[in-house]
């Protein structure tokens, strides 16, 4: 029943509660680069806007592509918080990354192929050590349930603190916080950043908006599955902690210069053998 | 509703500014004026623009650009000509290239004057704009 009720407040909730957590991080961003910053329900204006313009498609299948992309983000954040299998999820986070790729490479503007290239970059660089937390999980846990995964005793931050940093790092490419917003960044309007979205307008671009508010929600609640077991005392302090993450990763964001995908890959790939590989070989050898 | 006075997003555009004007529309988006407190975002493509901001009077080359750019905005839209170049051609008017004002081209919405126009004046443009903004997309509604 329980589990059922929070995979449809999931469903209801996540893109208000995303948006919500937009305006909330728009607001610090602009307070922290000593601007007045816009209103916190900003988020919600503009999406009501976007939905409100006239639409203008480059093609027929971008729309499509986009919605696909919302479907399975939804679908993977379902997952979780339905509580079942936390591996298939991220899978299917994944797939939902492809069709955004999909989305920016159907159209011939070269801005939103670079997007769509650099993305795939970044794919490339958080995919291992995505694999290497559920693999995590496991090990700590002996389920890759999330219902089990919270069940335990102790949290499974204990076991595996390496992961949990990698898993930050990791969170800092997908929210696209610089310095890792290579495929299409929230500052930087008129750069090549932009990628991705260059070419969507209108309600395509809202959509992709909810989607990535999905998505949010779906790696905050990661982050809490670090910290969450059979106590009551434990979900407060996940949530806590899930702001505070998201917090440090608006901190990231404003302190960070860009940098570009060379850098990019190495530093992931470097965290993900350090922090993710040593993190994994002691969990395998105890 | 007021939807769409309260996310404009604008695309500032160069037409032949002498870039006095234009490094007012940036002084807007910087912390003492931050333009962005309105909801305003200076974004650099025509697709995801609202408002369409000229600096510069229009002269042979650049009116094809204006043009297209202005063609590439999704319904509706607004256009604020800043600066008196913009307004009418300003000095340059008499030049072997400029053609005048930005009206010579697209229909403009609102006139900020000044040379260069201050970021006050702009800002306040803008707002301008934006009322009209929110007048046009009621009219396209009734239609
Ligand atoms: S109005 Fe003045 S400052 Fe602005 S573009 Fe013309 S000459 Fe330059």
């Amino acid at each position: 029943m329980t589990r059922v009720l929070s995979l449809i407040l999931y469903l209801i909730l996540a893109p208000f509660v995303g948006a919500f957590l937009d305006g909330i991080d728009r607001k610090i961003t602009a307070r922290m680069q000593g601007r007045k910053g816009p209103p916190i329900w900003q988020p919600f204006y503009d999406l009501f806007k976007l939905f409100s313009k006239q639409m203008i498609a480059v093609n027929s299948v971008q729309l499509l592509l986009n919605c696909s992309y919302l479907i399975f983000l939804a679908v993977a954040g379902g997952m979780v918080f339905f509580g079942t299998d936390i591996l298939m999820s991220l899978f299917i986070l994944s797939t939902a990354d492809m069709f955004l790729i999909l989305a920016a490479s159907s159209d011939s503007s070269p801005y939103s192929n670079i997007g769509a290239s650099r993305e795939m970059m970044q794919m490339m660089s958080y995919e291992p050590m995505t694999l290497l937390i559920a693999v995590g999980f496991y090990l700590a846990t002996g389920s890759f349930r999330v219902d089990e995964i919270i069940a335990q005793e102790t949290c499974a931050f204990w076991m595996m603190p390496g992961l949990f940093v990698g898993f930050i790092l990791i969170m800092a490419i997908k929210l696209r916080k610089s310095p890792f917003d290579l495929s299409t960044s929230h500052h930087a309007h008129q750069e090549v950043v932009k990628g991705i979205t260059t070419e969507m307008s209108g309600p395509t671009l809202a959509i992709m908006e909810i989607g990535e508010y999905y998505e949010k929600m779906l790696l905050l609640a990661v982050v809490a599955l670090f910290f969450i077991d059979s106590s009551i005392i434990s979900w407060i302090l996940g949530i806590v902690l899930c702001l505070g993450v998201y917090f440090l990763e608006i901190l990231i964001d404003n302190v960070c210069a860009r940098v570009n995908w060379h850098k990019l890959l190495d530093i992931c790939w470097l965290i993900t053998l350090l922090c993710g590989g040593i993190n994994i070989l002691i969990l395998m050898l105890i | 509703m007021d939807r769409l006075k309260k996310s404009p997003w604008m695309l500032h555009y160069d037409a032949s500014s002498c870039n006095g004007c234009d490094i007012e529309v940036l002084a807007c988006t910087m912390p003492r004026f931050d333009i962005e407190r309105f909801g305003i975002i200076n974004t650099g493509n025509p697709f995801h623009a609202d408002i369409l901001l000229i600096t510069g009077g229009v002269n042979a080359q650049s009116a094809q650009v204006v043009k297209q750019i202005y063609s590439q905005m999704p319904n509706p839209k607004v256009v604020v000509a800043v600066g008196i170049c913009a307004c009418t051609g300003g000095v340059f008017k008499d030049c072997y290239n400029i053609l005048g004002g930005i009206d010579t081209v697209i229909p403009v919405d609102v006139y900020v004057p000044g040379c260069a126009a201050r970021p006050q004046s702009i800002i306040d443009g803008v707002l301008k704009a934006v009322d009209i903004l929110e007048k046009k997309k009621e009219a396209q509604t009734h239609e």
